[in-house]
């Protein structure tokens, strides 16, 4: 008795103090500032991407315009049209030159993670984006690496399934499904080169997964795009400030 | 001896009763003007009149809720944290609070991990 008593007096506490609780939902915006001060530049560069993966896309080419194309429409800097670096070559010579000095060969496809790293070193050539950034009056310039891979899962699933018996009786039995997903994986890093200097500024690693069910057919492309478009906000919050919408409740 | 100290301590009690009584209706009166101007989207005001309810009433976890809303909306997230922490010590039962907070943290661990 005395439980159910301190159990009713706690739930009237608890309407009480609700009903003497005025509150207002009220829609605010967050400001995030940018990551990157890009006061000092003008002009931004995207030059292009040491990538890899799957044939369907050519990640490089396609990063390249979609970075402009956005960094054009929602950017205040001015974007430069050029065509995109060689990067690859650009890694090459340094390779010639490193194996020159005994350091060990490149990959010719990038096929993983792994496969990337010995091209890294050319984001780290300094004297060949201060040349760069010359050449383009000094821009910000925008880099990185890109690998777009296909991928495939397979996973036991768990669900419940309606069963009738000869009675009519309904049943729920949990039955186990063997589930195989096809799909893709975007990975790399964008890299922010300052092109007074040659110096990496800033850098940040991405990696987005998308799946379907092996019935769906889904172009390598419309992928590619349907990842980019989840990187893409936080790729524009590093050089421009941006508001994440939302509603909280104030009180009274 | 003991009676006096009794006496004292009841004359006290009478005598801060109503005060603490007066300053939490100073507060809500702050607290509610703030969250007219707030509404009108003058936050600045807002975030006046809930600081004054803060100090009026220390004890009043709505005017620390206000406050970390309103410095969450002007990009102040190390004073929002600070105020919704302090609005969830003096109510950590309140649904209101714990979501608003739980909120702000979702938005401020993304930035901060974007940053890393």
């Amino acid at each position: 008795m005395t439980a159910r008593a301190a159990r009713i007096s706690s739930v009237v506490a608890v309407l009480l103090t609700a009903a003497c609780t005025s509150f207002y939902e009220i829609p605010i915006e967050t400001p995030i500032r940018a990551k990157l001060d890009i006061g000092a530049f003008q002009r931004v560069l995207v030059a292009g991407f040491i990538s890899g993966g799957s044939e369907d896309v050519d990640s490089n080419l396609e990063t390249t315009r979609l970075l402009r194309s956005q960094l054009r429409n929602k950017s205040e800097l001015r974007v430069i049209d050029v065509d995109v670096l060689p990067l690859m070559d650009v890694a090459n010579d340094g390779r010639e030159a490193g194996e020159a000095n005994g350091s060990s060969a490149q990959p010719t496809a990038i096929k993983d993670q792994k496969d990337l790293e010995p091209f890294e070193h050319v984001f780290a050539n300094v004297e060949y984006w201060k040349k760069i950034g010359e050449e383009h009056q000094n821009p910000l310039i925008v880099t990185g690496t890109i690998l777009f891979l296909p991928r495939t899962s397979n996973s036991i699933v768990q669900r419940d399934e309606e069963v009738f018996d000869n009675l009519g009786r309904r049943r729920v039995v949990p039955t186990r499904r063997f589930v195989e997903r096809k799909g893709f994986e975007l990975n790399g890093r964008f890299i922010f080169i300052d092109g007074r200097t040659g110096a990496q500024l800033h850098s940040q690693t991405f990696g987005e997964t998308v799946m379907y069910s092996t019935q769906q057919t889904t172009p390598a492309l419309s992928s590619y795009f349907e990842l980019m478009d989840r990187l893409i906000p936080n790729f524009l919050s590093t050089l421009s400030s941006t508001k994440v919408k939302g509603t909280r409740i104030l009180l009274q | 001896m003991f009676i006096r100290a009794l006496v004292a301590a009841l004359l006290l009690t009478v005598a801060v009763t109503p005060l603490a009584a007066d300053a939490r209706e100073d507060a809500k009166k702050q607290v509610e003007f703030g969250i007219g101007v707030a509404q009108k989207n003058l936050w600045r005001e807002a975030i006046f009149w809930w600081e004054r309810a803060a100090k009026t009433d220390p004890t009043y976890a709505a005017a620390y809720n206000n406050l970390g809303i309103g410095y969450e909306h002007e990009g102040d997230l190390d004073k929002a944290r600070a105020a919704y922490e302090k609005a969830l010590e003096l109510e950590p039962d309140n649904t209101y609070i714990k979501q608003n907070y739980e909120l702000f943290k979702e938005i401020n661990d993304r930035t901060s991990r974007q940053n890393q």
